[in-house]
């Protein structure tokens, strides 16, 4: 074949979009859409939603990931803090609890605490079965973000902790005043990221169950896929999780950007 | 003859097996400004960094004002807040403007209220000409100006002594004038000061004693303009005819 280079490319490029819209047509034309609207679109079930689907759903899914990440910094702190320290036993310790947690599925230890617990020791966590799955989120997002953290005390340069210790700062102002505010501004995308990933995880406590109050989207949408015996929910909540992360994972970028220009 | 301000007897550092200390024997009296040089791993900058311990000597006494600061049982973040340090690499905190790289550690550690360690910290701004600054965050400074802030942020502790380690190597030729003048003020007031540099202009006029170090060792010490005119050992003389 004596085509040139470019006319042969734009051939291929042809080709590539003739097939796109070929899939689009077949699907268009084979999908039952009055099924579709009917079971995903049902105008009634939309409004009958509304505005639990915000005032309940979303309020509880946010407040669960807030509870989440907070406990889960302060844990992960302690986890960094105890891998760097000059005590083996405490780096032992912590690498144990961080690979342990780290290598269990999240929803494996929320069903423990919230039913493991209860059932093998008569004892329920505060906050009954939504106190403790939170609790199992924290105790699995510790382990994963003690390892950004660590990370992040690691890259303050070595200098910095120096000069500190030079000018008689003891251990702990020399952490809190000069290295922590580095390492946490090095860590802010990561853990940006984390925040994302727990906001998806607090759809798993929807297996330990919860009271009316207590739902968030995940269960809401669940519930009403039962009650209205229609899927639109599903399509709701879908929406308003991408309405939650779709933001935060600009955010991310934005920092990233941000860090990446400060770091010239 | 009141105590020496630093005394060092029988000093070695291994680093895993190498010995980068050899046996230190020497001593800088009050008010004394000792430079010490040497080609780059003779162990000049770890000598200087075991004076307050960044560096945890193998074995050997440092006396500092007559307290013996390798007892463990020494109180070494009272002992460092007297002795000041400036580091090669200026070691600013990044993310404090300049009067906030001067008040920390003078709130934590010298307990100085907000009100008389913003006052200190202005005094010690204006002495090495960098008070119009005290709102910049590092990252907008010189290299020069950096370095002099962190020359008044070892000050602003009120050091009985002040030791520099290679303070002028990380700068632009035409910036190194500055810092060096600061240093001059400080020596002329009497201040007790330990320097290791490659400026051999600033060790002739400002040392009152001067160290040559190589390989871990003292080959030579005295006048500075002795051992610069006339040095006795040969490795001195090779080490000086490279960097004169």
């Amino acid at each position: 074949m004596s085509l040139k280079r470019s006319t042969r490319r734009r051939l291929r490029d042809v080709g590539a979009y003739a097939a796109l819209i070929a899939v689009i047509v077949v699907v268009v034309a084979t999908a039952d859409r009055e099924a579709i609207s009917k079971n995903f679109l049902d105008g009634d079930t939309w409004k009958g939603m509304w505005p639990d689907i915000i005032l309940i759903g979303a309020k509880n899914t946010v407040k669960y990931t807030v509870i989440a990440f907070a406990g889960g910094i302060a844990l992960a702190l302690l986890l960094a803090l105890m891998r760097l320290s000059p005590l083996r036993l405490y780096r032992w310790l912590a690498t144990v609890y961080i690979e342990f947690f780290r290598g269990l599925p999240a929803l494996v230890v929320i069903i423990f605490m919230a039913l493991g617990v209860p059932l093998a020791f008569g004892w329920t966590p505060p906050g009954g079965t939504i106190g403790a799955g939170l609790i199992a989120l924290i105790m699995v997002s510790g382990a994963y973000m003690a390892e950004t953290l660590r990370a992040g005390i690691q890259a303050v340069p070595k200098g910095q902790r120096e000069a500190a210790q030079s000018l008689g700062m003891n251990g702990f102002w020399t952490m809190v005043t000069v290295v922590l505010p580095q390492a946490v501004r090095i860590v802010i995308p990561p853990l940006t990221n984390e925040f994302i990933l727990l906001v998806k995880d607090t759809s798993l406590l929807t297996f330990v169950g919860m009271q009316a109050d207590q739902v968030e989207l995940t269960s809401f949408g669940q519930q009403g896929l039962i009650n209205y015996s229609n899927a639109s929910p599903l399509l709701a909540i879908a929406l308003v999780y991408l309405v939650i992360s779709i933001p935060a994972s600009q955010l991310v970028a934005h920092l990233e950007r941000r860090q990446q220009r400060a770091a010239r | 003859m009141s105590t020496p301000a630093i005394q060092v007897s029988d000093l070695h550092k291994y680093f895993g097996e190498h010995e980068v200390l050899k046996g230190i024997d020497f001593h800088v009296n009050q008010s004394q400004v000792v430079c010490v040089i040497g080609p780059s791993g003779s162990g000049k900058s770890t000598l200087l960094r075991c004076v307050n311990r960044l560096e945890e000597p193998t074995s050997g006494k440092i006396f500092v004002e007559g307290i013996d600061i390798t007892d463990p049982e020494v109180d070494l973040d009272a002992v460092r807040s007297r002795i000041g340090m400036v580091f090669q690499q200026f070691n600013l905190f990044p993310h404090m403007n300049v009067l906030d790289n001067l008040c920390v550690a003078q709130r934590r550690v010298k307990k100085r209220s907000k009100s008389e360690a913003v006052e200190i910290a202005r005094q010690t701004l204006e002495k090495v000409g960098m008070a119009d600054r005290e709102n910049t965050y590092p990252a907008h400074l010189s290299g020069g100006q950096q370095q002099r802030v962190a020359i008044a942020r070892a000050l602003s502790m009120n050091p009985d002594m002040m030791l520099f380690d290679e303070p002028t190597s990380a700068l632009d030729p035409e910036l190194v004038g500055d810092v060096l003048a600061v240093m001059r003020d400080l020596a002329s007031e009497g201040m007790t000061m330990m320097v290791v540099t490659h400026e051999m202009g600033f060790a002739r006029e400002v040392g009152d004693n001067l160290v040559f170090m190589d390989d871990g060792v003292i080959l030579e010490e005295g006048d500075p303009r002795q051992v610069l005119g006339d040095p006795q050992h040969e490795r001195t003389k090779l080490f000086l005819s490279k960097v004169l």
